[in-house]
Protein backbone atom coordinates (compact mmCIF):
# COMPACT_ATOMS: atom_id res chain seq x y z
CA UNK A 1 0.00 0.00 0.00
CA UNK A 2 1.35 3.60 -0.82
CA UNK A 3 0.65 6.18 1.65
CA UNK A 4 1.27 9.48 1.22
CA UNK A 5 1.29 10.41 5.15
CA UNK A 6 1.95 7.32 7.56
CA UNK A 7 -0.72 4.85 7.99
CA UNK A 8 -1.12 5.18 11.88
CA UNK A 9 -2.23 8.27 11.52
CA UNK A 10 -4.76 8.11 8.88
CA UNK A 11 -6.26 4.89 11.03
CA UNK A 12 -6.50 6.92 13.66
CA UNK A 13 -8.29 9.73 11.87
CA UNK A 14 -10.82 7.45 10.95
CA UNK A 15 -11.38 5.74 14.58
CA UNK A 16 -11.66 9.37 15.69
CA UNK A 17 -14.45 9.71 13.26
CA UNK A 18 -16.54 6.85 14.45
CA UNK A 19 -16.09 8.02 17.80
CA UNK A 20 -17.19 11.47 16.76
CA UNK A 21 -20.62 9.49 15.77
CA UNK A 22 -23.70 11.70 16.69
CA UNK A 23 -21.94 14.73 17.26
CA UNK A 24 -21.57 15.47 13.65
CA UNK A 25 -24.40 18.39 12.76
CA UNK A 26 -24.81 16.79 8.87
CA UNK A 27 -23.37 13.74 7.41
CA UNK A 28 -23.64 13.19 3.45
CA UNK A 29 -23.10 10.41 1.46
CA UNK A 30 -22.83 10.52 -2.21
CA UNK A 31 -22.28 7.31 -4.71
CA UNK A 32 -20.36 7.92 -7.76
CA UNK A 33 -20.08 6.63 -11.22
CA UNK A 34 -17.12 6.39 -12.96
CA UNK A 35 -16.98 8.43 -16.80
CA UNK A 36 -20.58 9.66 -16.11
CA UNK A 37 -19.51 13.79 -17.46
CA UNK A 38 -23.11 14.10 -17.30
CA UNK A 39 -23.78 14.35 -13.80
CA UNK A 40 -20.38 15.24 -12.72
CA UNK A 41 -20.49 17.93 -10.00
CA UNK A 42 -23.58 17.55 -8.82
CA UNK A 43 -22.94 15.66 -5.70
CA UNK A 44 -20.56 18.72 -4.90
CA UNK A 45 -23.54 21.48 -5.60
CA UNK A 46 -25.70 19.49 -3.07
CA UNK A 47 -22.96 19.61 -0.82
CA UNK A 48 -22.20 23.16 -1.31
CA UNK A 49 -26.03 23.81 -0.86
CA UNK A 50 -26.50 22.39 2.29
CA UNK A 51 -23.55 23.74 4.09
CA UNK A 52 -25.20 26.98 2.74
CA UNK A 53 -28.49 25.96 4.40
CA UNK A 54 -26.22 25.47 7.20
CA UNK A 55 -24.99 28.90 7.82
CA UNK A 56 -21.28 28.41 6.94
CA UNK A 57 -19.35 30.80 5.74
CA UNK A 58 -18.40 31.54 2.29
CA UNK A 59 -14.47 31.06 2.57
CA UNK A 60 -14.85 27.63 4.29
CA UNK A 61 -17.87 26.88 1.73
CA UNK A 62 -15.37 27.75 -1.31
CA UNK A 63 -12.59 25.39 0.17
CA UNK A 64 -15.04 22.49 0.57
CA UNK A 65 -16.45 23.13 -2.66
CA UNK A 66 -12.84 23.08 -4.38
CA UNK A 67 -12.30 19.98 -2.63
CA UNK A 68 -15.59 18.22 -2.99
CA UNK A 69 -15.42 18.99 -6.89
CA UNK A 70 -12.11 17.85 -7.60
CA UNK A 71 -12.81 14.70 -5.34
CA UNK A 72 -15.81 14.03 -7.56
CA UNK A 73 -13.87 14.52 -10.77
CA UNK A 74 -11.58 12.54 -10.15
CA UNK A 75 -13.64 9.75 -9.50
CA UNK A 76 -15.57 10.18 -12.42
CA UNK A 77 -12.60 11.01 -14.65
CA UNK A 78 -10.49 8.27 -13.28
CA UNK A 79 -12.42 5.60 -11.31
CA UNK A 80 -15.06 3.24 -12.17
CA UNK A 81 -17.21 3.83 -9.11
CA UNK A 82 -17.02 5.59 -6.17
CA UNK A 83 -18.08 7.42 -2.33
CA UNK A 84 -17.88 10.87 -1.47
CA UNK A 85 -18.71 11.38 2.08
CA UNK A 86 -19.02 14.80 4.00
CA UNK A 87 -18.64 14.84 7.57
CA UNK A 88 -19.74 18.46 9.29
CA UNK A 89 -18.52 18.73 12.95
CA UNK A 90 -18.57 21.36 15.59
CA UNK A 91 -15.30 22.85 14.46
CA UNK A 92 -14.21 21.00 11.36
CA UNK A 93 -15.46 19.56 8.09
CA UNK A 94 -14.56 15.41 7.00
CA UNK A 95 -14.73 14.81 3.24
CA UNK A 96 -13.55 11.21 2.40
CA UNK A 97 -13.42 10.07 -0.99
CA UNK A 98 -13.10 6.26 -1.67
CA UNK A 99 -13.10 4.86 -5.09
CA UNK A 100 -13.01 1.50 -7.19
CA UNK A 101 -10.23 1.99 -9.80
CA UNK A 102 -6.92 1.41 -11.31
CA UNK A 103 -5.33 3.23 -8.13
CA UNK A 104 -1.77 5.73 -8.33
CA UNK A 105 1.01 3.65 -9.09
CA UNK A 106 3.59 7.11 -7.90
CA UNK A 107 1.18 9.16 -5.23
CA UNK A 108 3.93 11.33 -5.03
CA UNK A 109 4.10 12.22 -9.17
CA UNK A 110 0.41 12.49 -8.77
CA UNK A 111 0.58 15.48 -6.27
CA UNK A 112 3.16 17.53 -8.54
CA UNK A 113 1.53 20.52 -10.02
CA UNK A 114 0.73 19.70 -13.98
CA UNK A 115 1.61 15.63 -13.51
CA UNK A 116 -1.73 13.98 -15.06
CA UNK A 117 -2.78 10.36 -16.53
CA UNK A 118 -5.37 12.20 -18.12
CA UNK A 119 -6.13 11.01 -22.03
CA UNK A 120 -6.01 13.61 -24.60
CA UNK A 121 -9.85 13.46 -24.78
CA UNK A 122 -10.47 14.91 -21.04
CA UNK A 123 -7.30 17.06 -21.64
CA UNK A 124 -9.10 19.03 -24.15
CA UNK A 125 -12.36 19.20 -22.26
CA UNK A 126 -10.16 20.94 -19.81
CA UNK A 127 -9.86 18.49 -17.04
CA UNK A 128 -6.45 16.70 -16.74
CA UNK A 129 -4.22 19.49 -15.63
CA UNK A 130 -2.34 17.77 -13.09
CA UNK A 131 -4.20 20.22 -10.65
CA UNK A 132 -6.84 17.89 -8.75
CA UNK A 133 -4.64 16.64 -5.96
CA UNK A 134 -2.21 19.90 -5.61
CA UNK A 135 -5.88 21.87 -5.16
CA UNK A 136 -7.43 19.28 -2.91
CA UNK A 137 -4.20 19.85 -0.73
CA UNK A 138 -3.96 23.86 -0.95
CA UNK A 139 -7.48 24.00 0.31
CA UNK A 140 -7.56 21.12 3.50
CA UNK A 141 -6.22 22.34 6.67
CA UNK A 142 -4.89 18.16 6.85
CA UNK A 143 -4.87 16.01 3.83
CA UNK A 144 -4.39 12.39 3.29
CA UNK A 145 -4.11 9.89 0.51
CA UNK A 146 -3.90 6.14 0.31
CA UNK A 147 -3.59 4.48 -3.47
CA UNK A 148 -3.73 0.49 -3.78
CA UNK A 149 -2.80 -0.48 -7.73
CA UNK A 150 -5.69 -2.39 -9.23
CA UNK A 151 -8.07 -1.48 -5.82
CA UNK A 152 -8.40 2.04 -5.46
CA UNK A 153 -8.24 5.17 -4.36
CA UNK A 154 -9.40 7.08 -0.68
CA UNK A 155 -9.02 10.62 0.06
CA UNK A 156 -9.44 12.32 3.38
CA UNK A 157 -9.39 16.26 3.46
CA UNK A 158 -10.05 17.92 6.79
CA UNK A 159 -11.23 21.78 6.93
CA UNK A 160 -11.30 23.63 10.07
CA UNK A 161 -13.22 26.69 10.67
CA UNK B 1 -19.76 49.99 -7.09
CA UNK B 2 -18.95 47.41 -9.86
CA UNK B 3 -20.26 47.20 -13.36
CA UNK B 4 -23.79 44.87 -13.79
CA UNK B 5 -23.55 41.78 -16.85
CA UNK B 6 -26.21 44.29 -18.50
CA UNK B 7 -23.58 46.73 -18.89
CA UNK B 8 -20.99 44.34 -20.29
CA UNK B 9 -23.78 42.59 -22.58
CA UNK B 10 -24.11 46.43 -24.36
CA UNK B 11 -20.99 47.66 -24.51
CA UNK B 12 -19.21 44.87 -25.92
CA UNK B 13 -22.25 43.51 -27.63
CA UNK B 14 -22.43 40.36 -26.51
CA UNK B 15 -25.12 37.33 -27.18
CA UNK B 16 -26.93 36.55 -23.87
CA UNK B 17 -27.55 32.56 -24.23
CA UNK B 18 -29.20 31.86 -20.62
CA UNK B 19 -29.62 33.97 -17.35
CA UNK B 20 -31.54 36.42 -19.31
CA UNK B 21 -33.17 37.29 -15.66
CA UNK B 22 -29.79 37.29 -13.97
CA UNK B 23 -28.19 40.35 -15.94
CA UNK B 24 -28.16 42.67 -12.92
CA UNK B 25 -25.50 40.74 -11.06
CA UNK B 26 -22.64 42.60 -10.09
CA UNK B 27 -19.43 42.27 -11.85
CA UNK B 28 -16.60 41.84 -8.97
CA UNK B 29 -13.67 40.70 -11.49
CA UNK B 30 -12.45 38.83 -14.37
CA UNK B 31 -10.58 35.87 -14.82
CA UNK B 32 -9.91 34.09 -18.05
CA UNK B 33 -9.07 30.18 -18.83
CA UNK B 34 -9.83 26.98 -20.49
CA UNK B 35 -8.02 24.34 -17.76
CA UNK B 36 -11.13 23.45 -15.64
CA UNK B 37 -8.91 23.01 -12.21
CA UNK B 38 -7.34 26.39 -12.63
CA UNK B 39 -10.45 28.16 -12.34
CA UNK B 40 -11.56 26.58 -9.65
CA UNK B 41 -9.09 27.32 -7.43
CA UNK B 42 -8.21 30.74 -9.13
CA UNK B 43 -11.34 32.34 -10.05
CA UNK B 44 -12.63 34.85 -7.40
CA UNK B 45 -16.59 34.58 -6.14
CA UNK B 46 -18.31 37.03 -8.47
CA UNK B 47 -16.33 36.71 -11.48
CA UNK B 48 -16.71 37.06 -15.03
CA UNK B 49 -15.19 33.39 -16.60
CA UNK B 50 -14.21 33.49 -20.27
CA UNK B 51 -13.62 30.54 -21.99
CA UNK B 52 -13.45 28.56 -24.93
CA UNK B 53 -15.08 25.08 -23.53
CA UNK B 54 -18.74 24.66 -23.31
CA UNK B 55 -19.84 21.81 -22.02
CA UNK B 56 -22.21 21.61 -19.03
CA UNK B 57 -19.11 20.93 -16.53
CA UNK B 58 -18.92 24.75 -16.99
CA UNK B 59 -21.62 24.96 -15.02
CA UNK B 60 -20.87 23.50 -12.08
CA UNK B 61 -18.03 25.02 -11.62
CA UNK B 62 -19.54 28.74 -12.26
CA UNK B 63 -22.37 27.27 -9.64
CA UNK B 64 -19.90 26.29 -7.39
CA UNK B 65 -17.89 29.22 -7.31
CA UNK B 66 -20.38 31.53 -6.94
CA UNK B 67 -19.27 32.97 -10.93
CA UNK B 68 -21.06 36.34 -11.68
CA UNK B 69 -21.47 34.24 -15.24
CA UNK B 70 -19.42 32.71 -18.34
CA UNK B 71 -18.37 33.90 -21.61
CA UNK B 72 -18.19 31.63 -24.45
CA UNK B 73 -15.33 33.19 -26.48
CA UNK B 74 -14.62 32.37 -30.41
CA UNK B 75 -18.20 31.52 -31.45
CA UNK B 76 -17.95 28.78 -29.88
CA UNK B 77 -21.21 26.60 -30.45
CA UNK B 78 -22.67 25.76 -26.48
CA UNK B 79 -24.19 21.94 -26.18
CA UNK B 80 -27.95 22.31 -25.57
CA UNK B 81 -27.13 20.27 -22.43
CA UNK B 82 -25.01 22.74 -20.83
CA UNK B 83 -27.60 26.09 -21.85
CA UNK B 84 -30.25 23.44 -19.76
CA UNK B 85 -28.35 23.05 -16.98
CA UNK B 86 -26.79 26.89 -16.64
CA UNK B 87 -30.93 27.55 -16.65
CA UNK B 88 -31.59 25.08 -13.87
CA UNK B 89 -28.13 26.39 -11.86
CA UNK B 90 -28.96 30.44 -12.44
CA UNK B 91 -26.09 30.47 -14.41
CA UNK B 92 -25.56 33.56 -16.97
CA UNK B 93 -23.97 32.27 -20.23
CA UNK B 94 -22.95 34.66 -22.80
CA UNK B 95 -21.42 34.60 -26.09
CA UNK B 96 -18.92 36.18 -28.52
CA UNK B 97 -17.72 35.84 -31.44
CA UNK B 98 -14.36 37.41 -29.92
CA UNK B 99 -11.52 35.71 -29.02
CA UNK B 100 -10.41 35.13 -25.25
CA UNK B 101 -7.89 37.63 -25.62
CA UNK B 102 -9.64 39.98 -27.32
CA UNK B 103 -13.05 39.85 -24.52
CA UNK B 104 -10.48 40.08 -21.65
CA UNK B 105 -8.84 43.31 -22.91
CA UNK B 106 -12.13 44.85 -23.40
CA UNK B 107 -13.16 43.81 -20.29
CA UNK B 108 -10.06 45.08 -18.86
CA UNK B 109 -10.96 48.06 -20.46
CA UNK B 110 -14.55 48.68 -18.63
CA UNK B 111 -12.68 48.66 -14.95
CA UNK B 112 -13.10 45.04 -14.52
CA UNK B 113 -10.08 43.95 -12.84
CA UNK B 114 -8.58 40.68 -11.99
Amino acid sequence: MKSYKSDKKYLYADRKDKNHKGKFLMSMRFDISGGNLDSAGEASSTIKSKLKQLGIGYSIIRRVAIASYETEMNIVLHANRGTLSVYVAEDHIKIIAVDEGPGIPNVELAMQEGYSTATEQIREMGFGAGMGLPNMKKCSDQFEIHSDIGKGTKVMIVIFF
Amino acid sequence: MGLKLKQVVEELDLKVLTGEKLLNREIKGGYTSDLLSWVMSHAKEGSLWVTVQSHQNIVAIASLLDLAGIIVAEGVNVEPKTREKSEQEKVCILTTDKNSFEISGLLYKLGIGS
